[in-house]
């Protein structure tokens, strides 16, 4: 009994180790708010979403098997949701039976295993009337097969078996305990005590004893509980454990639950996106060796859900380049960009939808990124030197046919040998076969890659209208050696009125 | 006038009491590491409010180096400590008390926290009493110490709790279980009935067994059926229990006031010379400050990061420890050099020195002279976040421009390479207007920058550089002196101590 929803022909991964990138993907591209939309609140989807968007197929094929199985769950959601609230509600019902029992003696170990029995039947049962109603109507290869397995392995014969097969078991006798009172007045060195010659029954009406009596309710089940744990203690010394049986189907709902969870996963994000009226595609998966790389109304999927409104959506044309420099002023949606293009070649690769109006791109074997932070709170590294200890760690991973994100790289030093620092690294990395997109205001740098380009660099900047105002916009153009920030200081620093003739200033500088 | 506080001596040193959260400067100094680790293992004193607290006057400040070097001697230190474990003892069973429900339960636990702070007051006044001691703070305790132990109300709380306890020893009973119903009564000399199997089968032993026996969990609180066992207990020994009723109403209030502030707020000369004891042991020199509320001549010698001491005392014992002075008109320590040189972190220290110093604490460094300020700035370059959607160099002006706003000719200001992420020009013009301001206000601070113009702006200016090792770039000492800028940066050697230089990066990804 497999599900197969993940990968047409295993399981999906449920533990190995996420790509050595992972954590610093996570940080730069945001990666936690699309997660979170994916999630929904709920910590089994972010843990799932998580490894899927992150453990990138690179191989078309694959991408398209879980695009058509994602298509079908985006046409019966419902149904989708229901056959995952039953794998759900199998693995809850299993733990709460087990964490509702306090002590581990053989009457509470059968009575759980005949409990989580009954009810593992009863949601196989469920999944046999879904896939009844159902199977019909789905379309994928991967649904296709599911449904199939369901009908030929949970047939009716096999359930009826089962069900012969619950019983019930429960023996108690008369138990004498001894004990003190403890710190808190807590029972304190219970020991089991052998009754006088006759038998307590016998003893009881004699009555020439005190003691006081109080019996537990049938329907007190803490009580009986509690009542059944104290016996142990006073016995504690003869239990025979009962087989736990029911592992096995426990294994199969597990692995049910976490395939379908990425697609549940798929179906919030997209009801988040697609419900403030944002597009999304079914991406096209190309071979490596083509280069591909072309957008329409490409945007940050992150952004966009902490905005109110629609985020900006950008053109990309880019098929056959290597090396993709974005340059200009700071606030010009640069970093945006980047996120929406690193987000966009992970989504595909993950088999989701993407954000964009359509998206076509050749897969990468591995998505890395180095983007600009805050110095080390370990503070045994300078700045500099974390950016270089980060870019070394990529350099000990990446391999021809990846992607590279860099946003702001070495601007932690001076201009003149920030730019060179980047320069050697940037030509090594294409030369290799990696491609490159990459964020930057070193002038330096981008200036001299401009003059020396040739037909694999597209260089983008920000668009600037004629009033000064942005865009968020992306548009192919010659970097520009500008600066914002003596209008900036002098917006901030002095009075308001002024603040009319520096706008007019920045025009000026900007032409 | 009677003794209220070790910590302060006048109720209006405490002025501000109510502050909750770090200020800003914290994270960017790191005092946030120290406040944590300050505070770790010692969440229920709250230290928090007292680490947040500085304070603004030299006597104030005395008082507390007094009870300092009091608790320099390992007696009262260990006197102190004992009572602290005492009372921390004490409290885990009054916490205990607020998640039970049952009378009985409630009660013991009421009388043995009563027990226990009778026995460690009694034991704390003892050994004190037999220590020298110095400070108003201490000596003023122990006076009110000794007034406390030999009041009737004590000597009269003693005597019960400990008469009671022995009371409740000695009480036993029995337990019969027989299906739902439970009877207890008085324990007769039953004999042991696993003693008893035990024997029956000893001849048979051959060699170690297997235990078999199921451990129990020990919790502190009953379940409903405990409860109602002890309620039976209850009515077998009804003059113990009236006891027990009696003693918890005529004593709820047992503990005294001025006890329990004492006891929160020795913790926290404990927990700043606990955490300095292993730097002290690494061969680090801590000092207690000449602090004044006028003069701008500060300096310090040898002195250091704490909390990066306090990170590498872990790891390895080499702190490099840094000297700076202030004469006349300076003001302003610039600091430039090499990236990775110690500036950031000289900077640290020199905000740390003055905080630490205004919470009365010994400073780590051999000597020091320092100020009392107002109020403390910083401003470090933060990290890009999506959720400040203003560019990033708006926002570094915003906040400087807030600081410098806000700034007096009494703060302290610590500014470390702000404009990193514009051009360089930009970063010129733009460091030089705050330099400039920086030294109109007549305010302490240190501006660190990798601008080599700023360090000779003005006579306010002091240059502080970053030393290097002549003959290995890529090495540094960590030493920062007192010589004019030499603009020297080695970003290219650290480029190819991490393998990042083109040659070297093509080859790695080629192999």
């Amino acid at each position: 009994m497999k599900a197969f929803l993940m990968h047409r022909d295993c399981d999906v991964d449920l533990a190995s180790d996420l790509p050595p990138a992972a954590d610093a993907v996570t940080q730069d591209l945001e990666l936690g708010t699309l997660l979170a939309a994916m999630a929904a609140g709920d910590d089994f989807l972010l843990g799932r979403a998580r490894r899927a968007v992150l453990s990138s197929l690179a191989n078309p094929d694959a991408i398209i098997y879980r695009q058509q199985v994602l298509t079908d769950a985006i046409a019966h959601p419902d149904v989708v949701r229901e056959i995952y609230d039953i794998a759900v509600t199998a693995i809850m019902s299993e733990k709460r039976a087990f964490f509702g029992l306090l002590s581990t003696s053989p009457d509470a170990i059968m009575y759980r295993s005949v409990q989580v029995l009954e009810m593992f039947t009863g949601m196989l049962k469920r999944l046999r009337a879904v896939a009844d109603e159902h199977a019909a109507s789905f379309r994928s290869e991967g649904f296709t097969r599911f449904f199939g397995m369901l009908t030929s392995e949970l047939d009716d014969d096999y359930l009826h078996l089962v069900e012969g097969h619950l019983k019930e078991l429960g023996f108690r006798r008369g138990t004498l305990i001894s004990a003190g009172l403890g710190r808190g007045n807590k029972g304190l060195n219970y020991v089991l005590r052998k009754p006088r010659e006759q038998s307590w029954r016998d003893r009881i009406p004699v009555g020439n004893r005190q003691g006081y009596s109080f019996g537990i309710p049938d329907r007190d089940d803490n009580g009986q509980r509690a009542l059944a744990d104290l016996r142990s203690r006073g016995l504690n010394g003869a239990a025979s454990a009962l087989a736990q049986s029911n592992d096995h189907i426990l294994a199969f709902f597990t692995m049910l639950r976490a395939e379908l969870a990425f697609y549940i996963g798929c179906l919030n994000l997209r009801e988040s996106l697609a419900g403030k009226g944002e597009p999304l595609c079914v991406p096209v998966p190309s071979p490596a060796a083509e280069l591909a790389l072309t957008a329409r109304g490409l945007y940050d999927p992150s952004l966009s859900l902490m905005l109110g409104g629609r985020a900006v959506g950008n053109d990309v044309a880019a098929d056959s380049k290597t090396l993709v420099m974005i340059t200009g002023a700071n606030q010009g949606g640069k970093s945006t960009f980047l996120r929406s293009i690193g987000l966009a070649q992970l989504m595909m690769q993950a088999g989701m939808f993407v954000a964009a109006q359509s998206f076509t791109a050749s897969v990468r074997d591995g998505i890395f990124t180095h983007f600009k932070r805050e110095e080390d709170a370990t503070m045994e590294k300078g700045k500099l030197d974390e950016e270089l200890s980060r870019m070394n760690g990529i350099a000990g991973q990446i391999s021809p046919g990846c992607l590279l994100l860099c946003n702001e790289s070495f601007a932690s030093t001076n201009e003149r040998e920030g730019s060179e620092i980047a320069r050697q690294i940037i030509r090594a990395l294409l030369e290799s076969g990696v491609r490159v997109v990459f964020v930057t205001h070193l002038f330096d740098l981008a200036h001299g890659l401009w003059t020396g380009k040739d037909g694999t660099a597209l260089f983008l900047r920000p668009e600037r209208r004629d009033d000064g105002r942005r865009t968020f916009r992306l548009l192919p153009g010659e970097p520009l050696p500008t600066s914002y920030g003596p209008d900036l200081y002098r917006q901030i620093f002095t009075a308001e009125p002024k603040a009319a003739a520096v706008s007019s200033t920045a025009v000026a500088i900007d032409r | 006038m009677s003794f209220q506080s070790i910590l302060f001596e006048r109720a209006e040193d405490f002025a501000d009491g109510d502050r909750r959260e770090a200020p800003s400067f914290f994270a960017d100094l790191n005092l946030d590491q120290v406040m944590v680790s300050l505070a770790s293992g010692r969440d229920e004193y709250n230290l928090t409010p007292y680490f947040l607290a500085p304070l603004h006057t030299v006597p104030a400040v005395e008082y507390r180096h007094q009870v300092l070097r009091d608790l320099e001697d390992k007696d009262v230190r260990g006197a102190v400590t004992g009572y602290a474990q005492g009372l921390a003892e004490m409290r885990k069973y009054l916490a205990l008390i607020g998640k039970l429900h049952d009378r009985y339960q409630r009660e013991r636990w009421f009388l043995d926290a009563a027990d226990i702070y009778c026995r460690a007051t009694e034991s704390f006044a003892e050994r004190i009493g037999q220590l020298e001691l110095r400070s108003r703070g201490f000596t003023g305790f122990r006076e009110y110490l000794n007034r406390y132990v030999a009041s009737d109300d004590f000597t009269r709380l003693a005597a019960e709790a400990r008469e009671l306890l022995a009371r409740l020893a000695e009480v036993r009973y029995c337990i019969h279980i027989k299906g739902a119903r439970v009877r207890v009564s008085a324990y007769e000399g039953e004999d042991d009935y696993g003693a008893d199997v035990a024997e029956t089968f000893a001849r048979f032993k051959q060699g170690a067994v297997r235990d078999y026996r199921v451990g129990f969990r020990a919790a502190a609180d009953m379940n409903h059926v405990e409860a109602q066992v002890l309620e039976c207990v209850g009515r077998l020994y009804p003059e113990t229990f009236a006891e027990l009723d009696d003693f918890c109403v005529r004593y709820a209030h047992y503990v005294d006031d001025t006890l329990g502030v004492f006891d929160r707020e020795v913790q926290f000369y404990l927990a700043y010379l606990g955490y300095i004891q292993p730097l002290k042991s690494a061969g680090l020199e801590f000092c207690y400050p000449c602090v004044s509320q006028t003069s701008k001549q500060i300096g310090a010698g040898d002195a250091f990061d704490i909390a990066l001491a306090a990170t590498l005392a872990r790891d390895r014992p080499a702190v490099v420890c840094n000297s700076f002075h202030l004469d006349g008109p300076e003001r302003v320590l610039v600091v430039t050099g090499p990236n990775q040189g110690g500036k950031t972190t000289f900077a640290r220290m020199f905000g740390q020195l003055h905080y630490l110093a205004s919470l009365g604490l010994p400073v780590p460094g051999r000597e020091a002279r320092l100020f009392l300020p107002d109020r403390m700035f910083t401003h470090f370059e933060k990290e890009e976040d999506l959720q400040n959607l203003r560019g990033k160099l708006e926002d570094e002006l915003i906040r400087i421009h807030e600081i410098l706003r806000d700034a007096t000719s009494r703060s302290i200001v610590v500014m470390n390479e702000s404009f990193a992420s514009t051009t360089l020009q930009d970063a010129l013009f733009l460091g030089s207007e705050i330099v400039r301001r920086l030294t109109d206000l007549d305010l302490l601070s240190v501006y660190v920058t990798f601008i080599d113009e700023f360090a000779a702006l003005n006579e306010a200016c002091v240059s502080m550089v970053a030393t290097i090792v002549p003959d290995s770039p890529a090495e540094r000492t960590f030493k920062i002196v007192r010589k004019p800028a030499d603009g020297l940066a080695y970003a290219a050697a650290i480029a190819g101590k991490y393998g990042l230089t083109y040659q070297r990066l093509k080859e790695r990804i080629a192999s």
